[in-house]
């Protein structure tokens, strides 16, 4: 699949590596800064293109003609949708991809409806991450919440701790603990190496362990693999700018949300536009600051300041200072490997939580929704199926004998909005929605070719 | 000195223009046979229209565009101008009263305050009475927001003369991107609300004549009337109800209105921080009055009470002064918390007095934000009324007022005490001619009216009522020094 990417920022570089590791796709990315572009080009097999993306002869140099899909991620929403206008009007571009971060925008639905503005999807990363952020403190005890078929499903990820019931016990236990919850454990990691969980698989203390459940599951299953923990009251957040912001938004009606911006502009118009926030204007890193706000009787500390160093920093001290549970927004993904579960509880990654909703676009067959799990090494996909019986490789055959590569797991069927959690001898039926778990990336190539229909 | 000129331009139109409105009284002298009325007010008119027109033609060549300052003069000035040229004819004509008396019979009007000087208000000639009342409606909406709806002639300067007289801390706020048309529009709701006013007062059984005059009453928030007995002459709970409704009605702010009336949008009321508030105040005093009544024992029936607490609260919460009983006579919490609420009650852009109830909302959250700034030292807390937030510079600004006007109302009341009157009259009576309410308690209380007050304390208290209706700066402000600095 050819695709063109517009802006080498943070978003358009992660999108960049991911979508170029994939050997089908041939990627080619604009930006204005050709410095940018020359250390990206000797990263990773792009092609690049210096010049303003939203310029006719510049999408003509970069090859849009015979583009398949045009990913707007320039820092300017204007620029993004211009871009998509002009593949739209002089190239036809099938796939249209925009990054639109002002809500002024993005809330009016019928801008991105047929017949208005050219821009098949719009994503917003802030959005994403903020919203990701918000499950992780609804859900106190996880380090990874995705959403399938709108939300109706869930995989969480988290780690094994002594008081869990399921701990130490045989996973087929698990039948007799939650006897009417729709819930499976889809992977275990065991000293980071995947163990393909069946029943008699013993939890172990310290077991990563993702399992999907419908929503309503999802606290009961949790209590299964820890200790149940008390609810969130007090949240601190580091940093008022577009995440910051709108995720104290998001929980100032439901929590007591405190939030630290050290400029003192941002921090009052940030401040003029929250109605139940405390807004402190100060550093992150003072501890002064925290222990005069309460940080010991804070449950969840967030750090989601532009600067990786600073969270990481910040959320090391309000650990030390006794904050309950401390988050820090980390784009590096080794950074989050070396923090996470030891100094600071959870690493979020903009980028894992963003790439995909992008690489849901560039799967082959009808893949509808893609998860980028640890870092990226592994993958949860949501795929409808196609029929008819007598072309496809799976439509009327149990989930037991399909032809799966190893490391796969089928978790979950959606079917009719209803969820179905999936057992060996599940049929699988045209238009059910598959979710998937695949604990090596690699195998996503065979995984969309068995779904494809001849 | 040129600019001041170019001000008695504009001055000499405004007194021209005021002239046209004696053509109501001297159609009602016409209308009621009242030969000797209607003399007085067509030499008062023609009197006025002569003088305008000396002043606008000899100053012509001086006119220019207004700046901003000039504003503050030619409201000040105008205010005092109309307020004289209005006395005339309750000077040369029936109640026959001193120019201290008329003058400040004619302030008391047109700062819609409605404290009389005059006994045998049920014997005036009927032009008298409806000039009173017609003072009153005239006053409430602003003479200077009539003028500039009415005159091209004050072009951009126009929005500088609006805000020095538009009551109320926030002054930008236009609903229509001209002025004129902003101007037009209020007078507009605020004529259209009176005639409703009137129809309703018909309905429960007022005679035109009265009905006229206390649709004029009620919706400038005055509080004169055609009796000596007030609306107690009345005895009649459907006027009182009618009365009150209009009352609080008139109490909100005009631009609400507009907005309701004008879009359909009746959301507005509930967006309009000031309206709930209102209610609030009002209703949780009546609550707190009737059950002083009832425990006072002063009335036979809890119903009665009730009513009286009622009509009583409205009335004086929002400035009016109408009165059905002598509250002076109610247990002193009561009458001095009626007073307190015509202090606060009344919203920005109404057609009340006192300091506002946007600058006490204002003031009540610069309170509660000292206390959470102490907690939280390093907290920026913005302040916010109704999700949208005012600027420091504002809440400066309301500080100042406050300030002035508690200043203010401490002065007024040593004056009157240096004239040998009793504390609780003196200080009822500044407190009540400041906030244009009307009745205070002692000699000047609803029993009584404040022609037993001596001429230096009816200047005292002429002064009070001016100082209050044009909200204090836009008459000190011509004291400053560098007002006058070139």
């Amino acid at each position: 699949m050819k695709v063109l990417i517009l802006g080498a920022g943070q978003v358009g570089r992660t999108a960049a590596y991911h979508l170029a590791r994939e050997p089908d796709n041939e990627v080619t990315v604009i930006d204005s800064n050709e410095s940018v572009l020359r250390d990206l080009q000797s990263r990773i097999d792009v092609r690049t293109v210096a010049g303003n993306a939203s310029y006719p002869a510049i999408l003509e140099a970069a090859g849009i003609a015979d583009t398949d899909i045009i990913i707007a991620l320039t820092s300017s929403d204007e620029v993004n949708m211009v871009a998509c206008e002009i593949a739209n009007a002089l190239y036809r571009t099938p796939t249209k991809i925009a990054r639109i971060r002002a809500p002024e925008y993005s809330s009016q639905e019928k801008l991105f409806k047929e017949g208005a503005l050219a821009v098949d999807v719009w994503i917003s990363p802030e959005q994403l991450v903020t919203e990701y952020i918000e499950r992780l403190i609804h859900n106190p005890g996880a380090l990874q919440i995705v959403d399938f078929a709108e939300g109706r499903v869930r995989l969480v990820g988290m780690l094994a701790r002594r008081g869990g019931l399921l701990v130490g016990q045989q996973l087929r236990t698990l039948k007799d603990h939650m006897p009417n919850a729709d819930a499976r454990i889809a992977a275990i990691y065991r000293n980071s190496r995947f163990i393909e969980p069946d029943g008699e698989t013993v939890v172990q203390e310290g077991d990563e362990i993702f399992f999907v459940a419908a929503r309503d599951h999802i606290q009961r299953m949790m209590n299964e693999i820890t200790r149940a923990e008390d609810k969130v009251r007090k949240v601190i957040i580091a940093g008022g700018g577009n995440i910051g912001f709108r995720l104290a938004r998001l929980l100032e009606k439901q929590y007591h949300v405190k939030l630290i911006e050290r400029d003192m502009d941002r921090a009052r118009r940030v401040s003029e536009r929250l109605e139940g926030t405390i807004v402190l204007h100060g550093d992150a890193q003072d501890e002064e600051l925290l222990i005069e706000e309460n940080i010991d009787s804070t449950d969840v500390f967030a750090a989601v300041t532009n600067s990786e160093e600073a969270n990481v920093l910040s959320a090391m001290l309000a650990k030390r200072l006794g904050a309950r549970k401390v988050l820090a927004l980390i784009n590096r993904p080794t950074y989050g490997e070396l923090m996470e579960n030891r100094s600071i509880d959870i690493a979020v990654s903009p980028q894992t939580v963003t790439i995909g909703s992008l690489l849901a676009h560039v799967r082959k067959g009808d893949v509808v929704r893609v998860h980028s799990l640890r870092r990226g090494s592994a993958e949860a996909l949501e795929a409808v199926v196609h029929g008819p019986e007598d072309r496809s490789r799976v439509v009327g055959r149990s989930i037991g004998d399909l032809d799966l590569p190893a490391g796969a797991v089928i978790v979950a069927l959606v079917r009719n909005e209803r969820v179905i959690i999936a057992h060996h001898d599940t049929k699988i039926e045209p238009e059910d929605h598959v979710i998937m778990f695949l604990s090596d990336r690699r195998q996503i190539d065979a995984v969309t070719r068995l779904f494809a229909p001849d | 000195m040129r600019s001041i000129l170019a001000v008695v331009n504009v001055l000499g139109a405004l007194l021209a223009l005021f002239s046209v409105y004696y053509l109501l009284p001297i159609g009602i002298a016409a209308l009621y046979g009242e030969s000797d009325s209607l003399r007085v007010f067509g030499i008062s008119a023609g009197g006025t229209l002569a003088l305008g027109a000396l002043l606008f033609l000899t100053t012509l060549r001086f006119r220019t565009e207004l700046k901003p300052r000039d504003g503050y003069l030619l409201v000040s000035l105008g205010w005092l101008a109309v307020t004289a040229a209005a006395a005339l004819p309750m000077m040369y004509g029936a109640p026959w009263l001193s120019f201290t008396d008329a003058f400040f019979e004619s302030m008391s009007g047109l700062s819609t305050t409605g404290s009389t000087v005059i006994t045998g208000l049920d014997s005036l000639p009927h032009a008298v009475n409806m000039w009173r009342c017609a003072l009153h409606w005239l006053g409430g909406m602003g003479i200077i927001v009539l003028a500039v709806a009415i005159l091209p002639l004050l072009g951009v300067g126009g929005m500088q003369m609006y805000r020095a007289e538009a009551p109320g801390p926030v002054k930008d706020a236009k609903l229509t991107p001209r002025i004129t048309e902003t101007a037009k529009m209020l007078w507009l709701v605020y004529a259209g609300l009176t005639l409703v006013c009137f129809l309703a007062l018909l309905l429960v059984g007022m005679s035109p004549f009265e009905a006229v005059c206390h649709a004029f009453t009620v919706m400038s928030l005055g509080g004169f009337s055609t009796h000596d007995t007030s609306v107690a002459w009345f005895s009649s709970v459907a006027v009182e109800v009618v009365m009150s409704l209009f009352m609080l009605v008139a109490a909100v702010n005009f631009s609400t209105h507009f907005v309701a009336l004008r879009r359909r949008d009746f959301a507005a009321y509930k967006r309009d921080p000031e309206a709930r508030w209102v209610l609030i105040w009002i209703g949780v005093s009546v609550l707190l009055l009737t059950a002083e009544l009832v425990h006072a024992g002063l009335y036979p029936t809890f119903t009665e009470a009730l009513r009286h607490a009622t009509f009583t609260t409205v009335a004086m919460a929002t400035t009016t002064g109408l009165v059905t009983e002598d509250f002076s006579l109610w247990p002193i919490f009561a009458s001095m918390w009626l007073l307190f609420l015509s202090c606060v009650v009344p919203s920005t852009g109404s057609t009340g007095g006192g300091i506002k109830l946007f600058r006490a909302l204002i003031m009540i959250k610069q309170f509660v934000r000292e206390m959470f700034v102490l907690v939280h030292p390093s907290a920026v807390a913005p302040l916010k009324i109704a999700g949208q937030v005012v600027p420091n510079r504002v809440v400066f600004s309301v500080l100042a007022f406050i300030f002035v006007y508690f200043m203010t109302v401490l002065i007024l009341t040593f004056a009157l005490l240096s004239t040998n009157m009793d504390f609780i009259s003196a200080m009822t009576a500044a407190v009540s001619s400041v906030n244009n309410a009307g009745p205070g308690l002692g000699q000047v209380g609803p029993g009584t009216n404040y022609s037993v007050l001596n001429d230096r304390q009816t200047w005292i208290c002429t002064l009070a009522m001016f100082l209050g209706r044009i909200e204090l700066f836009t008459f000190l402000i011509l004291f400053s020094r560098t007002f006058w600095r070139k």
